[in-house]
């Protein structure tokens, strides 16, 4: 493995949030964005052809060590906690949020037919929604949005990554 | 207890009426209004029935239902005008519907995705982390002049009045926006009580406001709100 790629690797594995193609070509001596990206591409590879428990995922704009999905039911063994599950309200109430944002309460409430209060402010705690703005119409109603870490957590590289709803519709016909 | 459990799997109205279309079957362009009210009717007696706390909304939805119902029994007006989509009394409800769907498909694959924690894991490291960015990412509102002039009210009137005495010292409102861009610069963020609360006299908390309405002005300052009464918060205006 040539040098740079040792330092990508580590830096990867060193870094507590996922890496920026920005940072990297930062901290490592004459490199351009391109090569860092071809290099994440090959160390991507590599993980992938090694067929071993950790894969290089780009998420929430960066990139990240992160385990094989398939192996998930053998680190729930390692870890005690179960994992904190979104209610179906809260699920519903964030994909109208990932799809539409930015959007004010009303729209939320209006699209499920329910007051989406209780499931927004879950969704807030949880760091998956935040407040981006006010909109400026009498009353200066909240403007909602996805955070970063809704990205990390639903590992998506960016929200054009989500399918749209029409690919969803014919997905299920 | 168990009757609790049984409301939960309808996530509003929307969702039972979805449930019924499902069930009975049916083409959602073409509902049949009699039949799906009757048995939205009957589903919202049983829920009665059984002491459930029957949200507002399910009954918004069942006077919708007898609207539209009510509508399909009258022939059409003539002449008075209505567009195509008018024409169906069921138009809008079936878009609800639809676009309800939609965002119901969309929830499942969101959570049919590798989660965090759930499917895929990072290193083990990540909690004291997370709880960094949390702080960080205190939900912040960029305040309006509006929100200052509430706060600064409320500084003024908790204000102990024998410690208004008028202070001889010269000021001029430049000295004071030099000051707290000084401060800013040394400690980065400041709380409106911080810069308007300490023992001064009168003059100088004007000042000290008008300072801070004229840093706005010119952008070099702004200020942020966690929320509603919130501590108002003052940043420099980094340019990026």
């Amino acid at each position: 493995m040539e040098e740079k790629a040792a330092i990508l690797e580590a830096l990867l594995f060193a870094s507590e949030a996922p890496l920026t193609v920005e940072r990297v070509a930062e901290i490592l001596p004459d490199t351009e964005k391109s090569e860092v990206l071809s290099l994440l591409e090959k160390l991507g590879q590599e993980y992938e052809g090694r067929g071993g428990g950790i894969r290089l995922v780009e998420v929430a704009g960066g990139y990240q060590f992160r385990t094989s999905p398939d192996l998930a039911p053998w680190i729930r063994k390692l870890k005690a906690s179960r994992p904190s599950m979104l209610s179906p309200a809260a699920l519903e109430t964030l994909a109208v949020i990932a799809y539409r944002q930015p959007l004010v309460k009303a729209d939320i409430d209006r699209v499920r037919g329910v007051d989406a209060s209780g499931a927004l402010k879950g969704l807030m705690e949880k760091k998956l929604v935040r407040i981006v703005g006010r909109k400026d119409v009498p009353g200066k109603p909240i403007i909602y949005g996805t955070t970063k870490k809704f990205l990390e957590v639903f590992n998506l590289r960016d929200l054009s990554e989500l399918p749209t709803l029409r690919e969803l519709k014919d997905l299920q016909e | 207890m168990s009757y609790e459990i049984k409301l939960d799997i309808f996530e509003g109205p929307l969702d039972l009426l979805l449930y019924l279309i499902r069930k009975n079957e049916i083409d959602i362009y073409n509902i049949p209004i009699a039949l799906i009210t009757e048995q939205y009717l009957a589903y919202l007696d049983m829920m009665r029935f059984l002491n459930l706390d029957l949200a507002g909304e399910y009954l918004v939805l069942a006077s919708t239902l007898i609207h539209i119902k009510s509508r399909m029994l009258l022939p059409p007006v003539e002449g008075e005008g209505e567009d195509e989509e008018g024409q169906d009394p069921r138009a809008e409800l079936v878009q609800q519907l639809i676009e309800y769907q939609a965002y119901k498909e969309a929830a499942l694959n969101l959570e049919g995705r590798p989660l965090l924690e759930r499917d895929v894991f990072t290193r083990g490291a990540q909690e004291p982390a997370a709880e960094t960015e949390e702080e960080e990412e205190e939900p912040m509102i960029e305040v309006g002049v509006f929100e200052l002039v509430q706060a600064f009210r409320r500084i003024i009137t908790n204000l102990d009045q024998s410690d208004l005495a008028i202070d001889a010292e010269k000021m001029s409102l430049t000295d004071r926006i030099n000051e707290i861009m000084e401060r800013l610069s040394e400690e980065r963020q400041l709380t409106f009580t911080e810069l308007l609360g300490e023992r001064m006299d009168r003059r100088r908390i004007v000042y000290t406001f008008l300072a801070i309405l004229e840093l706005m002005k010119l952008r070099m300052i702004r200020a942020y709100q966690s929320g509603p009464f919130g501590v108002i918060r003052v940043f420099l205006a980094v340019e990026e």
